[in-house]
């Protein structure tokens, strides 16, 4: 079936099965493969995208779902040029990352929290992340890079 | 100041930029032109013999390239182990075969029984559902002490029982053990079980063959922490293809905390089906299969003994293991029981009689193998725990208690086999009581019990040998490989530089911080650096991480490939400036004659290698790459001491961490942003055992936590930030640049302390509760204080 469908700016158009999830046609479709999928259960967030400014597992949608909407993906965050945005900065300033397959999930996911709730707290954002999974940082410098992406001081939390 | 560059600075990781961009290169996102995918049908049965497999009806249906049973792989060989085990009478550990696919019987949930390679994944798993199996079920074995009952049914038919081994270390100190248990004045017990975990990378394993028939070259992409071990394993042992027709290229890996070390079935089956269907093949793992493919972590059920005299001087520790190795013998199964356990029981502490024994089980469960830590966290959590059960037996504090019974001279010869070559654990124990403010224990205790919560404080050390290790022990002790690590700089003709290691990263930052080293030794800036891995046509060996060892051997053979670069550049430098060659200083990247002004440029020097029309060429060849390949001379002992802070919801039994702090001894430290990462993700991995995960089996060997929804991984929202300090270094004294490795501390040290809080909490609240097995849960605290 032909959907037609803007991912990060682009009009794109694809021929999808009814049963194709929007995270396999990102990936295998588009070749979009910053979206990573980490479980099928819909539980670990590696996938989360943004559909009509919503962030969305994309495990749990089908791509004719998403016929007409506007997609984001970790692929349309930094500008043209390749700058980083302030929250993939913050990432990387403050080491919110290790293996970086959660990484394009909880970017999203960061990303629709602060869109919703510029400065959260702590405990906010730890309850946000409640669907993303992080098997390396421990979640300690993730809180922390939201935090500073937010554009609250977070040097009085130990970095090192 | 703390230093922007070089060794010591906390430099921005370079691969985040890939990473935080959707632009990294994991195995899945890498597709072979022409490639068919693969659905391995695995068994839903623990235990059964295999009667016809038809595929008939399957292999007609859309999209089915072929189907392979167990059949196909007669005369292909088995996946290896590559530890072998002598027990305690001196003979080897019973070893069974391990097919590809299944033949004659599965032994787990999970087996794999037939693949289908297809034209797309949905017909693979759509074909597989059509084969025809005929299973007869027969008994499972689940329990490990029913494993070892008279007349228990063999999980391998050809083997004399499950007992894998039975293992004494040291076994010439049996009766001696016994004898000072026997003459103690005190003498506390503990039954524990360290409880099954599964590693869980958040990247699932994924395998790409691919086979040219023009120039008959193998090429196998996959999730690993050590391409050339799989190269060497699967080329050697399974396939029989040479290692100058196998190429395995481990890209960017998604996490691997030991599960991605191990050589898998499916790997083999990538390889093997690719040249036989004569197109590149590709598995992806979905999440449900890795539950029950993934090789799993500790799993032991242990009794430790710990006798103290008149003065609570440590005077003894006796174990007694029961370690599950599953169904099959995973690629270093064996020695984490035993060597990775056995050699760490001594921990902090000057005890002189020790003896660990440990029976290896096999069970109809997925194969059990190193998880992070990997021994050590078993060791550390017995030991740690039976210390704070015998310090309220006998009324006196926990920490003091320690402190008496530490080692404090190095090097310190333990008995059992290992010598600690640095450390100083009153020094971690100082920094702890400061960071975690202990002190302010008591007033916190107070405002917690005000809302009506229990608060416990729960401390412990841990000691942890890394850096794995020198090869001709390894080898005495069953390691069928070496354990060295290799490097090759080559030095391009306008100075850049170009390191390829044998070392692998997943998550370790490796690309970060190896230029670190070799800028600080030169004197140039980090970018002129680059680091090549995980493929072996560009890295001439390496046996890869794990362990931590990937500085500790990794970098030491960087840096003395890197000490061969400076001697001959040193060289080209004093036939440049007409010096004698011991004249010859490197410093901030320029060579000069001592006690002169004359200098020439790192990039004038290495263009005069590639460009040598002044060059010696009488004396050196042209050209600047160097090899070199490090050998440890004995493992890293990285220690620490842990504090945690829980607050008990008497009403439920939740536990909440409220604080958790670390003070670590890593020797020296090459990038403290990214230790520290290593430490909290470490912590987070053992605060997840000691409260939320466990691997659970039913009676009949049914996988009951085979998804996310059953089984508990820690949330952000179930940890809190963590204090974490590793100022008190004491250099490790055999390695060039003195690190000790920081991989596993986090995950090794926390489950004592958090376990130690909840039991604190529990007897504040007036509870006479001595243990709970982890992982803590609401339940299970519940029962114990309502009991
Ligand atoms: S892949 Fe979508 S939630 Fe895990
Ligand atoms: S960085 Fe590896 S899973 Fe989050």
């Amino acid at each position: 079936m032909r959907i037609e469908l803007a991912v990060n700016g682009i009009e794109c158009v694809g021929d999808v099965e009814g049963r194709t999830l929007l995270s396999g046609f990102l990936r295998d479709g588009l070749g979009l493969t910053g979206t990573h999928v980490g479980c099928d259960t819909s539980q670990c967030g590696a996938c989360v995208v943004h559909v009509d400014g919503v962030a969305v597992k994309s495990c749990t949608m089908f791509a004719l779902e998403a016929d007409g909407c506007s997609v984001e993906t970790i692929e349309g965050q930094a500008a043209a040029d390749g700058t980083l945005n302030a929250i993939q900065q913050a990432f990387q300033d403050h080491h919110g990352l290790q293996c970086g397959f959660c990484t394009p999930g909880m970017v999203m996911s960061a990303a629709a929290l602060l869109k919703e709730n510029p400065e959260p707290t702590e405990a906010e954002v730890r309850a946000y992340l409640e669907g993303n999974l992080c098997r390396c940082t421990g979640y300690h410098n993730i809180v922390r890079a939201i935090l500073a992406a937010s554009g609250q001081d977070v040097s009085a939390i130990a970095a090192e | 100041m703390p230093k922007d560059s070089g060794i010591g600075a906390s430099s921005k990781r370079r691969e985040d930029v890939r990473f935080l961009s959707g632009t990294g290169n994991y195995t899945d996102d890498i597709n072979r032109p022409g490639q068919a995918y693969v659905h391995f049908l695995r068994s839903d049965v623990a235990h059964g013999r295999l009667g016809a497999v038809d595929t008939t009806a399957a292999a007609a249906m859309p999209g089915v390239v072929r189907i392979f049973t167990g059949a196909d792989f007669e005369g292909v060989g088995s996946i290896p182990c590559g530890w072998q085990v002598t027990d305690r009478f001196g003979e080897p550990m019973q070893e069974p075969t391990h097919p590809v696919l299944a033949q004659g019987k599965v032994r787990h949930v999970g087996d794999p029984i037939a693949a289908v390679v297809a034209e797309t994944y949905e017909q693979a798993r759509d074909a597989a559902e059509a084969i025809e199996v005929e299973i007869e079920e027969l008994p499972a074995v689940v329990d490990m002490k029913a494993a070892l009952a008279d007349g228990a049914t063999k999980v391998h038919e050809d083997l004399t029982s499950n007992l894998c081994y039975d293992w004494g270390f040291i076994e010439d100190n049996r009766d001696s053990v016994d004898a000072a248990i026997k003459g103690a004045a005190h003498v506390t017990v503990l039954d524990l079980v360290n409880q099954r975990m599964v590693a869980n990378p958040m990247e699932p394993r994924v395998a790409v063959g691919d086979y040219d028939r023009g120039t008959g070259d193998h090429t196998l992409y996959t999730t690993s922490q050590n391409p050339h071990v799989i190269r060497l394993l699967m080329g050697a042992f399974v396939l029989g293809i040479p290692e100058h027709k196998l190429r395995v290229v481990a890209p960017d890996v998604g996490g691997g905390f030991g599960t991605k070390i191990f050589h898998y079935a499916e790997e083999a089956f990538c390889t093997f089906a690719a040249k036989a269907v004569n197109r590149p093949v590709k598995w992806t793992s979905s999440r449900s299969e890795a539950f029950m493919s993934d090789a799993h972590g500790r799993d032991h059920v242990t009794r430790i003994e710990l006798a103290l005299d008149a003065d609570n001087n440590f005077v003894a520790i006796r174990t007694d293991t029961l370690a599950n190795m599953g169904a099959y013998l995973s690629t270093f199964a064996p020695s984490v029981p035993s060597y990775l356990h056995g050699t760490l029981m001594a921990g902090n502490y000057k005890t002189p009689n020790i003896y660990v024994n440990v029976r290896a089980v096999f069970t109809n469960t997925v194969p059990v193998d190193a998880y992070r830590g990997a021994g050590r966290p078993e060791a550390t959590f017995q030991l740690e725990r039976v210390i704070d059960k015998a310090a309220r037996e006998l009324g006196v504090d926990p920490i003091a208690l320690r402190r008496q019974n530490f080692v404090t001279e190095f090097p310190y010869a333990t008995p059992v086999a290992v010598e600690y070559d640095t450390g100083d654990y009153n020094a971690t124990m100082d920094k702890l009581e400061q960071i975690a403010d202990l002190a302010g224990f008591p007033e916190r205790r107070k405002a917690s019990e005000a809302k009506g919560k229990l608060r416990g404080l729960g401390v412990n050390c841990y000691i942890e040998a890394c850096g794995l290790a020198p090869s001709n022990l390894a080898g005495q002790l069953g390691a069928r490989a070496g354990l060295y690590e290799s490097a090759t700089v080559r030095v391009n003709a306008t100075g850049g530089l170009v390191v390829m290691t044998g070392s692998h990263s997943h998550g370790q930052g490796h690309e970060t911080a190896f230029p670190q080293v070799v800028a600080e030794m030169i004197g140039i800036p980090e970018d002129m650096i680059e680091i090549v891995h995980g493929d072996t046509a560009k890295v001439p060996m390496g046996m890869g991480t794990y362990g931590s060892r990937s500085l500790a051997v990794g970098g030491s053979a960087i840096v003395r490939a890197t000490e061969k670069i400076i001697n001959k550049a040193k060289k080209i430098a004093a036939h440049l400036l007409e010096a004698a060659e011991a004249d010859i200083e490197l410093k901030e990247g320029a060579f000069s004659v001592a006690g002169t002004d004359k200098s020439v440029a790192w990039g004038d020097v290495t263009l005069a290698a590639y460009v040598p029309h002044n060059y010696p060429l009488d004396d050196i060849e042209p050209g600047l790459e160097e090899t070199a390949f490090y050998d440890p001379a004995n493992f890293t002992y990285p220690a620490g001491a842990y504090g945690c802070e829980v607050e008990v919801d008497p009403e439920t039994g939740k536990v909440t961490i409220e604080r958790f702090s670390a003070a670590d001894d890593f020797g020296n430290i090459v990038n403290p942003m990214i230790v520290s990462g290593q430490v909290h993700g470490g912590i987070g991995q053992g605060i997840g055992q000691a409260l939320l995960e466990h691997c659970v089996y039913d009676e009949d060997g049914q996988l009951l936590s085979a998804s996310y929804m059953d089984y508990a991984m820690p949330r952000a929202d179930d940890v809190p930030f963590y204090a974490v300090d590793h100022s008190c270094a004491t250099p490790c004294t055999h390695n060039p640049l003195g690190v000790k490795g920081c991989g596993e501390a986090g995950a090794i040290g926390s489950p004592p302390a958090v376990v130690n809080a909840v039991i604190d909490a529990l007897q504040s609240g007036g509870k006479d509760v001595t243990h709970i097995d982890m992982p803590l849960s609401p339940a299970r605290v519940w029962a114990a204080l309502n009991g």
